[in-house]
């Protein structure tokens, strides 16, 4: 470890530094792998927790609000945990155990194989300095599977990721390997209970012409932090849609880093963050136009109640060479209480000169003609609100290519209201 | 019974008056058609009457069953028995029909002090009233009025009308965007709901829905007002003539 500490470190930043000494030893992993576990937690050491003074970082001070972290392995078992729908192969992502029903063309290994055997070395270096939930989980890192899914391979039913863990801590990684020409939805689940800190790690490749699904569904408890991200990188032609709801947690923050690298690429993002009580939720996106012809849509839609607070950070980077990109980003909010806030920051950096790109954030109210026409059925005014405030979000889950993902999603967004309407 | 008095109703935001001193009286068991040039008030008054804030009431007074309803919100309205068949029914992404049709019923009927329907029950009125209407079922999948076209739309008004029985029904132009053969199966349907105890404001601009939909008065609204009220010759003989004579005699 660094020897000398630049600063005074946090409860929290203590509890990591503590709890990494203490499970060195006996985290999987190669002699290569230690040291860049070593490497990784290094840097948040030395330049602690970022602050709001980090750019990135800004609209969730990292420092600041993460108070403590728990010890203690969170794994659980997850049996208690129901599919998103039926028909789907679950693989548990601590057991890392291949399901009976697994279709075929997918390979499942466990992460600690790859650990052991030092294949995950690179990937887990950080990005950059401020990818400090990188940094987190190359650190901590010990469950997850990686899958493989072969060329050419149309998946009959979806997959689902999930890892319901106790109290304590997980770090999660899971690298996907999509060949090309591939049609595959993977559901990725977040959920859990008791004090917890959970970080985690999808690191997804889409090979050309594949056509990818991944719905993510986080309904953490109220005092579990999470920090996770999903790296990906789109083939010639690839498509991925992903839909994100954010429905729980009190520290949340879930980064997606994407790159469109090859032409004709699309990815589409629907992203609903429901915010409630005192949590605080960011999505934060990075995206990467770099090669001519690619689009990309984002629709991110958000309620906030109680005292929630919430953000979106949604920056497009456009490429020189990437003429002909197509990019949008949307983010509207919905504000129930005058309690609660959301910040929305889009940022287009356009280095090209034929591209059609635009975004706007707004904050958006209930249609008043909509509630009169809802209120002329004699649905009463406050029901007829609940109803305009799920619709507002149920609207962009709905049209997914799955039906029955789409209709659990909307209903887990029910689920949600019953909970914090 | 519905009477309307010297209603004045001007639009809430800029306050310019649409509504300047209709007098109107609909008996239970009656079809009362407004007639009236493009402009004339005629969606205004049916949506004052539904109770839509836009609108402010400056004066007169809406009397439903001797009661005035101008304090009621439009659930409250409904719930007292007011239907409006909006003459641009609205798509409302991300409420799905089935739900709406259910909240719809079960909230006026919690009111009514009448038991909630369970879902099967609630399924098997709408697959009667929807096969009535001609309608297919699995466009009710979608959300409410959602890429509907303008026929399945005002089909969909009747379909809800059908289920949630009103007493006093007002149709906005429910004939415009109708083809033909959707037109007789709509004005069936409004025709089996004609009884005793129910009233009807049907506004159109033309005679062929009177023809199915027949009539027992004939009033002519124009600038905010009743300018002119008949039996249903009255609406054969503006098909005829126009509105001219009838608003040159008025003027
Ligand atoms: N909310 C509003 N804002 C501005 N103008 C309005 C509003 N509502 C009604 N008006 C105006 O009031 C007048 C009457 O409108 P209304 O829609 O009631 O007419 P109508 O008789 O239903 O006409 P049509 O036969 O074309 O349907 C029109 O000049 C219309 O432009
Ligand atoms: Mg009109």
């Amino acid at each position: 470890m660094t020897a000398h500490t630049l600063i005074k470190n946090t409860q929290a930043e203590s509890a990591l530094i503590d709890a990494f000494a203490k499970s060195i030893d006996t985290l999987p992993g190669a002699a290569t792998t230690t040291t860049a576990r070593k490497t990784a937690i290094g840097g948040i050491s030395t330049r602690g927790l970022p602050t709001r003074r980090v750019e990135e970082w800004h609209y969730t001070d990292l420092r600041n609000r993460l108070k403590t972290v728990p010890e203690g392995d969170a794994r659980a078992s997850g049996d208690a945990l129901n599919a998103l729908a039926e028909g789907i192969a679950r693989i548990d992502l601590f057991d890392g155990n291949v399901p009976s029903d697994l279709p075929t063309g997918v390979q499942v290994t466990h992460l600690r194989d790859l650990l052991e055997r030092g294949e995950l070395d690179r990937s887990l270096a950080p990005a950059d300095p401020e990818d400090v939930i990188g940094a987190l989980n190359a650190a901590f890192v010990s469950h997850g599977a990686a899958l493989t899914i072969d060329a050419g391979a149309k998946l009959d039913k979806p997959l689902e990721l999930s890892a319901s863990h106790g109290p304590g801590q997980a770090h999660l990684r899971v690298p996907v390997s999509v060949g090309a020409d591939v049609e595959a939805t993977i559901v990725e689940r977040q959920t859990g209970e008791g004090a917890a800190f959970v970080t985690g790690v999808v690191d997804l490749t889409v090979g050309d012409d594949a056509n990818v699904l991944w719905v993510l569904v986080q309904e953490q408890a109220v005092d579990t932090d999470q920090l996770t991200q999903m790296k990906f990188r789109l083939g010639k032609n690839a498509r991925l849609t992903l839909a994100i709801l954010n429905a729980g947690g009190r520290l949340v923050r879930h980064e997606i880093r994407g790159v469109l690298e090859g032409e004709g690429g699309d990815f589409q993002m629907r992203c609903v963050n429901l915010l409630g009580g005192e949590s605080h939720v960011d999505v934060t996106m990075v995206l990467d136009h770099i090669v001519p012809n690619t689009t990309g849509t984002e629709i991110v839609r958000n309620i906030a109640t109680g005292k929630a607070s919430g953000v979106f950070q949604g920056q497009i980077r456009v490429a020189k060479e990437a003429q002909k990109t197509d990019a949008r980003m949307a983010c509207n909010t919905l504000l129930v209480s005058d309690e609660a806030d959301f910040s929305a920051k889009p940022e287009l950096e356009i280095f090209a000169d034929d591209v059609a790109c635009g975004h706007g954030a707004t904050v958006a109210e209930i249609d008043e003609a909509h509630l009169f026409y809802l209120m002329s059925r004699g649905i009463p005014e406050n029901r007829a609100r609940a109803l305009l405030v799920k619709a507002f979000v149920a609207e962009i889950l709905e049209e997914l290519d799955h039906e029955a993902i789409s209709e659990a999603l909307v209903s887990k967004v029910d689920d949600w209201f019953s909970k914090n309407g | 019974m519905l009477e309307i008095k010297n209603l004045h109703a001007r639009i809430a935001e800029d306050g310019t008056e649409i509504l300047r001193g209709v007098d109107l009286t609909v008996k239970p068991g009656e079809v009362a058609a407004i007639m009236g040039p493009n402009g004339s008030g005629k969606s205004t008054l049916s949506y004052v009457i539904a109770g839509r804030d836009d609108y402010e009431v400056t004066e007169g007074d809406i009397l439903w069953n001797g009661e005035s309803i101008l304090e009621m919100d439009p659930a409250e309205r409904a719930a007292a028995g007011v239907f409006l068949a909006f003459q641009y029914p609205m798509e409302i992404p991300g409420v799905p029909t089935m739900e709406f049709l259910k909240t719809a019923l079960n909230a006026q009927r919690t009111s009514r002090g009448e038991e909630a329907l369970k879902i099967p029950e609630m399924l098997k009125r709408v697959k009667a009233a929807s096969s009535e209407l001609e309608m297919d079922i699995s466009m009710l999948k979608r959300p409410l009025n959602v890429g509907f076209s303008g026929g399945e739309k005002k089909r969909a008004e009747i379909l809800q009308m059908k289920l949630l029985e009103p007493k006093l029904c007002v149709l906005d132009e429910t004939d415009s965007g109708l083809d033909i053969d959707a037109l007789k199966v709509v004005a069936d349907g409004v025709n089996h709901l004609r009884s005793e105890d129910r009233a009807f404001l049907v506004i159109t601009h033309y005679q062929r829905l009177l023809n199915h939909i027949v009539p027992d008065s004939v009033h002519v609204l124009y600038k905010g007002r009743v300018i002119r009220s008949g039996g249903k010759e009255l609406a054969l003989q503006l098909e005829d003539q126009g509105y001219a004579e009838i608003i040159g005699e008025a003027a």
